[in-house]
């Protein structure tokens, strides 16, 4: 199946990798403690490329020294949504960059389906492309 | 893999040099014999728990959480500091910080408030020490319905959890403290190490003022420092004494009136200030505080 290698959405880093352990998340996010970064946990059902705005699992933890902490969290939000995407983002406070710097998924749904093509027929014989995902057929909440 | 049946104990407290924090604590901290003692004890109990780890004797590692009980301005902070120096370099704590509380940071003022409020401490203190200055204002036995209860709760539970993330170092008066763990005693039970804190003695006092006045490049001549000896053992007897802080606080305030009166000779009386002028405290800064006209009290009248 072209559309979906290997049954796992990719996005973010890491995500052509099997799943990462927490040993691997933890050393993820001392890297990015130690660059300075803030660092929170977010959510979401809707696995389009397009959705960037996911939702927030508490606030982002600034100030924080030691990885503990933010895996703590991590495993809170498992426990919350055990069949959500889940995914750790790094942010840079430094003046000029004030953006995103690390993003990657924790956690997936047991099972993916993937996503579907949708081909509009529009004038002049032009078709438009449209990716769909089959997840998103379902309401919010119900998907997984 | 077979494990060795020796450890070299001398090569082990060498490369985690907890001989150099100890022998600061030492310099650094006047009195305190008997808690420099036990954290001597204590740093003995780890380095030979930390051997026991390595040769597989021992399993799980020691719990690790302390209690230190003594009067405002005894050093417990400082202590504090240390504690979390020598635990950094034992390697039973992964970051050398201290995150310092009180029941404001803990509890929250309505419903709900309270468990966000404290997990954000925790989160802030894993890895590390997590010192809570005044522990027993978080139990409020007179009022049932008030929210310590649930931080304390969150509390225990990270104690026992997160045992291998998490120090816990609780601190306060001795009397109070030990009503807190009488009734709170699944927190009694899960501190391994209480630590009490005598109050210094004058002579003690008058070295920390020494050490205080050097650290601030302050000289205090023979008679400022009988001024200061008598300043003490009328302070003693006054209300709210806190030992070392009362101490510090005497010499803030001895700066001001000497800064005032270089002020006055400079501008006044046209005379010149030398560098041994700017250092000097004299009798005269010491003795003009209202502690010798009988403190606070007297004032009012």
């Amino acid at each position: 199946m072209m559309t979906n290698p290997n049954k796992m959405v990719t996005q973010g880093q890491f995500s052509f990798l099997p799943p990462l352990t927490d040993a691997q998340i933890t050393a993820q996010i001392k890297y990015a403690l130690g660059k300075g970064w803030a660092l929170s946990v977010e959510y979401t059902d809707d696995p389009h490329p397009r959705n960037t705005y996911w939702e927030m699992f508490g606030a982002p933890m600034f100030d924080l020294k030691d990885p503990a902490g933010i895996l703590m969290e991590i495993n809170n939000c498992r426990k919350t949504f055990p069949n959500h995407y889940i995914r750790v983002m790094a942010f840079s406070s430094v003046r000029g960059v004030e953006s995103p710097t690390m993003s990657y998924i924790v956690n997936r749904p047991k099972n993916e389906p993937g996503f579907g093509l949708v081909r509009q027929e529009t004038a002049g014989r032009n078709i438009r492309y449209t990716i769909h995902s089959y997840a998103t057929d379902k309401p919010e909440g119900e998907r997984y | 893999m077979t494990k060795p049946d020796k450890i070299d104990i001398q090569a082990l407290l060498n490369e985690s040099h907890i001989n150099e924090v100890l022998d600061k604590l030492d310099q650094d901290l006047v009195g305190l014999v008997p808690v420099k003692q036990r954290i001597r004890e204590i740093a003995a109990y780890l380095l030979i728990t930390k051997a026991r780890l390595q040769l597989g004797i021992e399993a799980a590692k020691p719990s690790l959480h302390m209690c230190f009980t003594g009067n405002p301005g005894t050093g417990k902070t400082t202590v504090a500091l240390k504690m979390a120096d020598i635990l950094h370099r034992l390697g039973y704590i992964r970051q050398n910080h201290v995150v310092s509380v009180t029941r404001d940071d803990l509890v929250g003022q309505y419903i709900g408030h309270t468990a966000p409020k404290t997990k954000e401490v925790i989160k802030k203190a894993m890895g590390g020490v997590l010192f809570i200055d005044e522990a027993y204002y978080l139990y409020k036995p007179e009022n049932e319905r008030d929210y310590g209860q649930e931080s304390i709760e969150i509390l225990l539970q990270t104690m026992e959890n997160h045992r291998d993330d998490l120090v816990v170092i609780l601190a306060g008066y001795q009397d109070r403290m030990g009503t807190f763990f009488k009734s709170n005693p699944g927190m009694s039970s899960r501190i391994a190490h209480h630590i009490d804190f005598p109050d210094y003695d004058e002579n003690e006092l008058l070295e920390i003022t020494k050490l205080m006045a050097d650290s601030m490049h302050y000289n205090l001549d023979k008679p400022a420092f009988n001024a200061m000896k008598d300043y003490i053992e009328k302070r003693k007897l006054q209300p709210h004494f806190a030992n070392a802080r009362s101490i510090r606080n005497a010499l803030d305030r001895a700066r001001l009136r000497q800064a005032n009166r270089l002020f006055n000779d400079a501008i006044k009386h046209k005379k010149d200030t030398t560098a041994d002028d700017l250092s000097l405290i004299t009798e005269a800064d010491i003795r003009a505080s209202r502690v010798f006209d009988g403190g606070l009290d007297a004032k009012k009248v």
